[in-house]
């Protein structure tokens, strides 16, 4: 079975975002692995360990930087990588139109990704991609068992857990919470430095969004700050609550 | 007919929050709001719609529908599309909305703008304020087609009461249980007496700070004392007192409460990123430099398992 896992390159999570030029900066910022992503080539790289998959394969869309975050996944331990060399100010549509088409030429048993890209946030991409290749989709997945072609998955869902199966192929998106991913080995690093990987041009799409206005928003303003005795500032908190926040109290 | 569509969210006749959110912020945009609610047996549930401004309650009732899933949502929706014309078709940014906004979208070949904060409308045309990088920035997006599509993060948009016809009106069914290419095996709710995070009033979260399940048990009180979800930062999540769904930060829940109460949560920036837009912020912390400190609008330095308890017992005078 052949797994693909979609990694997009992202800002790190610390990283101080400012505007310039009508554009986020990007320069000096430490870009990594969307987390979301991390998690689902682990997930990948399990499957593989496990004897279920035989091939991990990773795909990013993006700038030639984005070959550091498939260099990663192959420190990981994924197989080979694929570059799709794309604008990174394509919107999702763009996204999923060149990321599918890559796939397609692939025909993976089972497509990975994050549920949302950190950066972004849209959680569209994985979704669009099942659609034009005629997929189905689990999304926000904690756990996955895979048996007699199907896949089923425990997803986060709101309220709840929901446990859903589709038959493969599928796309699969993931949560963090489905696994712990591995730092990569000295010994990984130097393999990924000789494992293939392809850089293609992406197919014709044209963004349907556009940004049309870009801020920071308003800084919070620190307000009060008690520094005294617990009993004392217990009454002033309670207070505050009661009557500038207006709590009501379930008795 | 044109107009702005919501599509409500229910599951076994509980109608989530959000729903009544949009509806009430639709209304303020002036053009005619269509509550759509899928399922079945769902008809008694219109004028619960029309109580906060839908004008029209579209009722998708077949078996088919009874819970959701991709393929015949989608062909009902297109279905729908092409015999009304919606100007706008909003979804709620919800697990299921945005399944469904993103199938529709790519099977429409248009844009969609997801998890939206701020709402304009006018005719083929939205503009969508979105919170990019973890709430770090602000982008207005535009997004045309017909009809255009978003979807509303929970708990942002106000819920107004304003009473409206709401006369119900049943689209001809075009999906079929051949559409359907996901079996739900299990849908096992969280089991809690207190409100789910992403719509609660109050949020009361707990972190490092706790120590361990006993001060968990501290923060719990004053959470059930408020009527307000309970949440914790990743330290406590990883450490295992709390589940990951209750995860508040960038890679867990974005809340937007009235109020929101870190206790013996540092404030690192990926917490910051899921809860800096609430309302209003209290903190206690015993560290006197905790970056939590800077957004919080109420801050207590002090030792939780102390101040805490003593803030309940004040509460409850
Ligand atoms: C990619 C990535 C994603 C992440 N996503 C998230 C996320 O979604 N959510 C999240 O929360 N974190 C996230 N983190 C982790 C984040 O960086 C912090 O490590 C985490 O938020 C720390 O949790 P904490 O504040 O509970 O613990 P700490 O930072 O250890 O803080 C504990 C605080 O408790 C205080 N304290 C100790 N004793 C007491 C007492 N008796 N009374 C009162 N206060 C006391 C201390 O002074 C300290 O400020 C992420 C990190 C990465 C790298
Ligand atoms: N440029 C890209 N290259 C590879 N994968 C991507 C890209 N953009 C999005 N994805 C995948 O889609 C997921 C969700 O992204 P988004 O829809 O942008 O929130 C990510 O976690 C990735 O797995």
């Amino acid at each position: 079975m052949k797994v693909l896992v979609c990694v997009k390159q992202t800002f790190d999570t610390e990283a101080k975002i400012e505007i310039k030029d009508g554009k986020i900066a990007d320069a000096g910022i430490n870009l990594i692995i969307n987390p979301y992503d991390e998690v689902a080539v682990e997930g990948g790289i399990q499957l593989k360990e496990k004897g279920v998959a035989t091939e991990v394969v990773v795909l990013a869309a993006g700038s030639d930087k984005a070959m550091d975050a498939i260099r990663t996944a192959l420190a990981m331990g994924a197989d080979r990588g694929i570059l799709v060399k794309q604008d990174t100010a394509a919107d999702e549509f763009a996204r999923a139109v060149v990321l599918a088409a890559a796939i397609k030429a692939e025909n993976p048993d089972l497509v990975l990704a994050g549920h949302v890209a950190a950066d972004d946030g849209s959680s569209q991409v994985p979704t669009r991609i099942a659609e034009i290749l005629g997929l189905p989709h689990i999304n926000v997945i904690t756990s996955i068992e895979i048996a007699g072609g199907k896949a089923t998955c425990s997803s986060e869902a709101d309220g709840g857990t929901q446990v859903t199966e589709v038959s493969m192929p599928a796309v699969i998106s993931s949560q963090v919470s489905w696994n712990e991913p591995r730092y990569p080995s000295m010994k990984g690093i130097m393999q990924a430095k000789k494992k293939p990987v392809a850089t293609v041009d992406a197919v014709a799409a044209d963004s349907k969004v556009k940004i049309v206005d870009l801020s920071l928003p308003a800084a919070k303003q620190a307000g009060i700050k008690i520094d005294d005795d617990p009993d004392v500032a217990a009454a002033k908190l309670s207070e505050w609550m009661l009557n500038t926040v207006k709590v009501e109290i379930k008795k | 007919m044109a107009g702005t569509w919501i599509v409500v969210e229910q599951r076994d006749g509980n109608i989530r929050k959000v729903s009544y959110e949009m509806i009430s912020e639709a209304k303020k945009i002036g053009d005619e709001v269509v509550a759509v609610v899928f399922g079945k047996g769902v008809e008694g549930q219109a004028a619960e719609y029309a109580k906060y401004g839908a004008d029209k309650v579209c009722v998708v009732e077949d078996d088919v529908f009874a819970n959701y899933n991709t393929g015949a949502f989608v062909a009902q929706m297109v279905a729908m599309i092409k015999e009304y014309s919606p100007n706008a078709v909003l979804f709620a940014h919800t697990f299921n909305g945005r399944d469904f906004a993103s199938r529709l979208a790519q099977k429409l070949e248009q844009g969609l703008a997801t998890d939206a904060i701020a709402i304009q409308l006018s005719a083929g045309k939205g503009i969508f304020t979105r919170s990019i990088y973890a709430g770090k920035a602000l982008a207005k997006v535009e997004v045309t087609g017909s009809p255009v599509l978003a979807t509303v993060r929970p708990g942002v948009c106000e819920v107004v009461p304003g009473a409206a016809a709401g006369a119900v009106f049943k689209p001809a069914i075009a999906a079929t249980a051949a559409d359907v290419y996901q079996t739900v095996k299990s849908f096992v709710p969280t089991v809690s007496a207190r409100p789910e995070l992403t719509e609660a009033a109050v949020v009361v979260s707990g972190g490092r700070g706790c120590k361990g399940p006993d001060g968990i048990k501290i923060v719990e009180q004053l959470a059930d004392l408020l009527g307000a979800a309970l949440g914790g930062s990743r330290a406590s999540i990883d450490s295992g007192w709390l589940g990951h769904e209750l995860q508040v930060g960038q890679t867990g829940k974005v809340v937007n409460p009235n109020l929101y109460v870190a206790c013996g949560i540092s404030g690192a920036i990926q917490h910051l990123a899921g809860m800096s837009s609430s309302k209003y912020i209290a903190a206690v912390n015993t560290d006197t430099e905790a970056p939590i400190f800077n957004v919080s609008d109420f801050g207590v330095v002090g030792d939780l398992f102390k101040v805490v308890p003593m803030l309940v017992d004040n509460l409850k005078k």
